[in-house]
């Protein structure tokens, strides 16, 4: 492993480890690869695509030399189209659906997207245009994929859009959460300018309930989205999570992204617990941390895994181990407080639970310790329950309720979009997912707001 | 191993490949080199007066990324002194005495100047004569080329001079700039032609740069037509040879030229008249070593065919091509999908549904999967679904039986006559 290591990975350099993995096509391979589609009529990729991108048509504007037209192609249907280029699971999406996996191979239209996009971005275009204002006020609580979605398509319908993020910087998890060498900040940062170009006012360090009161919000606007995601990562509930070298995989990614590489990682072994994108990304960043092993420890097997098999691949790649069926059981310490050690139980699956998976059981007596310097936590995401509690909302566990169809909550002039409705077997936690719920959400408050207008007039 | 040897009206090539008069066979050197790698033949680079020719010359179309779909030129003859090309033009005939070479010609139509570079040429030991009449630039603004190309009654009366004293057979080369190429073939073989070769390149505009709005390609600024040729000029060449091998007046052999790329375009010239054939542009695209497939392709072409020599294939489908009025209004086919083959693009659909005739139907099956289905009642059998499809093996033309007795455009405009006259 160390000689395959050595080949990307700099000991010394390590702001070069988080440079994007994967270069863009030439415009060449753009060419080539935008004449092999076949202009299907009513695609199947448009379908499988969340935000419906006119995917044949982007195309086909490569193909033609028609570049900006492209990128608005893509930009129209998803207003995080750039970062969706480089972050959505292609393969089980638009990739997936593409008829030519039938006889050749489908075309790379998550590579070609990013062809039209980093287009865009490196000829720093202007796509939309805000509408005539129409006198009414929307705010938006939080500025990922979803806020900045809804807040996109409102501006274009004409209102007044206030995006209030608790962050210093505007983008949500693709600014924080997503690790830069799949996706580099810049690309978000782009997604955000293009909104904040069409008047919407990006308000960021900003916290409800500490530095706004919700109720301020829901009296000084029309409506209120509520698109804020979710929070850290819960505890283990188990010994030792206090000791110095356990993280929260979101913390530990969004300081990779947000401060100076630090170099503590250099030659040590981490564990990162759990098996979804986030747990790849926290083992992918270790790796180029300089960690010595990288080991994902996970109480269920690959077949339950979350994370997606490019993402299986991408961390494979890496040279991160993965031990399935196996838990934390406890942290152990050595004298001054830092990590020593982990250790596990292996588990079994046993009947299932009441989400339908399996239930993993440790099995009596087959705890084993692993001499490991770092623990990483990536077991899933608590919820905003403070903001979702003072905006006074329905809620089961955090995952607040919403009319599918109005897009309201119980408070029917607060509307919620994105990771904060995801959960209980709705919704898929992708980011064209929110995007899309945060379109829907705006037309969702159009179509109340003029019902009203036109009822009140 | 098929016996490849060819011959065109005397002149003999250990293949029917042979370079046309153009920019691979401009010197010995290149001449050289082609017949090292397989080439059966080379016209010279046409051989007059020596020209100044302009920079920039060339142009080509490139379709959805594909290069050199077609191609244009402004380069006139050879712009080397006559006797520098007769000295090679004599080394390379003493070097590949079994390889055909072909001097072009072209000079001003005056008698005494064709029999003066038609003994010259022929003391050098060409085997065979190729008169210029069509090269559709430069040449043609001082009276040459197709200029007298376009003319029949110049080309019957160049022919003639030549024929008054050469030695070795002469091939006119037609122009396709004119109506009907028949017109111009059979003026040829009225001067006495040994045999026609055709076609020279069509009048083009490469293209215009839509940033500067210069044309393409220019000179200084400036652009004038140039010739086309490539892939793309293909179809109207083996039309122009069709018409000329089904011509009875045009009883001369015929060497084709325009777009061949492959053993496969050679077939085909082949098949609808043509002895030989002669190859520019995608020699200039690929080199020389595009010969080699072409006589290794043609070969296993006719070994699994069963024939033994090149030469029994030429002409076999110039029966089969005729006027519109000859075929048969009765003759049904309609297209079918194959459902197992097919990937759902929906291609078919659309196009015929704006395009055709609206029959075929996007419909879902019992599982709900969805599938395609052409309503054969309303298809007319254009063939355009299975055109645009890409796959192959989706979508059959399939022939009905038939529901009249066959009767042609023709044969119904007199039957219809005949039961008038009775009338």
């Amino acid at each position: 492993m160390g000689t395959k290591k050595s080949a990307f990975i700099s000991l010394t350099e390590l702001a070069r480890n988080f440079q994007e993995v994967k270069a863009g096509l030439t415009p060449a391979e753009a060419r080539d690869e935008s004449n092999r589609c076949l202009y299907c009529y009513d695609a199947p990729c448009i379908q499988a695509c969340p935000t419906g991108i006119n995917i044949p048509s982007f195309i086909k504007k490569i193909a033609s030399g028609n570049l900006k037209g492209s990128a608005r192609t893509i930009m129209e249907a998803n207003p995080v189209g750039a970062s969706c280029s480089r972050v959505c699971p292609t393969e089980e999406l638009c990739e997936g659906a593409c008829v030519l996996n039938h006889s050749t191979k489908p075309i790379r239209i998550g590579d070609l997207q990013r062809y039209a996009t980093d287009w865009a971005i490196k000829n720093e275009q202007s796509l939309f245009k805000p509408g005539e204002k129409n006198g009414r006020r929307v705010a938006i609580i939080g500025s990922g994929p979803a806020g900045l979605s809804a807040g996109r398509e409102l501006a274009r319908l004409g209102y007044e859009v206030t995006i209030f993020e608790a962050k210093d910087k505007a983008g949500g998890l693709n600014t924080y959460g997503i690790v830069s060498f799949r996706l580099p900040q810049e690309v978000p940062l782009w997604e955000v300018k293009q909104v904040e170009q069409l008047g919407v006012e990006m308000i960021t360090n900003v916290r409800v309930g500490a530095d706004i009161e919700a109720h301020e919000i829901t009296e000084n606007f029309d409506a209120v989205v509520l698109a804020i995601g979710m929070g850290k990562v819960p505890m283990l509930g188990i010994e030792g999570e206090d000791l110095a070298g356990v993280h929260d995989a979101i913390e530990f990614v969004e300081a990779t992204k947000t401060a100076d590489l630090k170099e503590g990682l250099v030659g040590k072994r981490v564990a990162v617990i759990g098996a979804g994108n986030t747990a790849i990304d926290a083992a992918t960043c270790s790796v180029r941390l300089g960690a010595a092993n990288v080991k994902i420890l996970y109480r269920r097997t690959q077949e339950e895994m979350t994370a997606y098999d490019f993402e299986y691949d991408f961390a494979k790649q890496d040279g991160v181990e993965f031990r399935w069926l196996t838990a934390p059981k406890r942290i152990i310490g050595d004298e001054k407080g830092n990590v020593k050690q982990l250790e596990c139980w292996r588990m079994e699956l046993g009947e299932p639970g009441a989400d339908g998976r399996r239930r993993p059981m440790p099995v009596e007596g087959s705890e084993f310790i692993l001499e490991v310097d770092a623990v990483v936590k990536a077991i899933g995401q608590t919820r905003h329950l403070d903001v979702i509690e003072a905006f006074g909302l329905e809620h089961h566990r955090g995952i607040v309720k919403v009319n599918l169809e109005t897009c309201q909550t119980s408070n029917p002039k607060i509307y919620a979009a994105g990771d904060v409705i995801f959960g209980d077997g709705h919704g898929e936690a992708m980011v064209v997912t929110a995007a899309q719920q945060g379109k829907d959400t705006a037309y969702a408050i159009h179509k109340q707001l003029t019902k009203a207008g036109i009822e009140s007039a | 191993m098929a016996d490849l040897r060819s011959n065109l009206a005397g002149i003999e090539s250990p293949n029917p490949f042979w370079l046309a008069s153009a920019p691979p066979t401009n010197s010995g050197y290149q001449v050289q080199r082609a017949f090292e790698a397989g080439w059966g033949g080379a016209v010279w680079k046409t051989l007059g007066e020596p020209i100044i020719n302009t920079t920039s010359r060339f142009a080509a179309v490139s379709f959805n990324g594909q290069r050199v779909a077609g191609f244009n030129n402004i380069e006139l003859i050879t712009d080397r002194p006559l006797h520098v090309n007769l000295k090679e033009i004599y080394e390379t005939k003493k070097r590949f005495p079994d390889h055909a070479i072909i001097a072009s010609l072209m000079v001003e139509p005056k008698r005494e100047k064709w029999h003066d570079i038609v003994k010259r040429v022929e003391d050098v030991g060409v085997d065979g004569l190729e008169l210029n009449f069509g090269c559709p630039h430069g040449m043609a603004e001082r009276g040459m080329g197709a200029a007298s190309g376009q003319q029949p009654d110049l080309v019957e009366a160049q022919t003639m001079w030549v024929k008054e004293v050469a030695e070795t057979p002469v091939i006119v080369k037609l122009t396709p700039n004119i109506t009907d190429i028949t017109v111009t073939a059979r003026a040829a073989v009225r001067g006495g032609a040994d045999a026609v070769s055709m076609i020279n390149t069509i009048n083009s505009l490469a293209g215009v740069d839509i940033d500067t709005w210069n044309t393409i390609p220019h000179v200084a600024g400036k652009g004038a037509h140039g010739g086309y040729c490539g892939p793309a000029v293909k179809p109207i060449a083996l039309n122009m040879v069709a018409e000329c091998a089904r011509n009875p007046d045009v009883h001369v052999p015929i060497s084709g030229i325009g777009g061949i790329s492959n053993w496969k375009d050679t077939v085909e010239f082949l098949l609808m008249g043509a002895t030989n054939v002669q190859v520019a542009t995608a020699a200039m695209h690929h080199g020389f070593s595009i010969v080699e497939d072409m006589i290794d392709g043609l070969n296993s072409y006719l070994d699994e065919k069963g024939i033994s020599s090149v030469r029994e294939i030429v002409g076999k489908s110039v029966e089969k091509y005729s006027d519109w009025g000859n075929l048969d209004l009765n003759y049904r086919v309609v297209a079918r999908i194959n459902n197992d083959v097919c990937i759902n693009c929906n291609k078919c659909h659309i196009s015929c549904e704006d395009a055709s005739h609206q029959c075929i139907e996007r419909l879902i099956d019992a599982n709900g999967e969805p599938y395609l289905q052409v309503r054969e009642e309303d298809c007319v059998g254009c063939n355009l679904c299975s055109i645009v499809c890409p796959v192959d093996g989706a979508i059959d033309m399939v022939e009905l039986p038939y529901e009249k007795p066959p009767m042609t455009w023709n044969e119904r405009q007199m039957a219809i006559s005949r039961l008038t006259n009775q009338s």
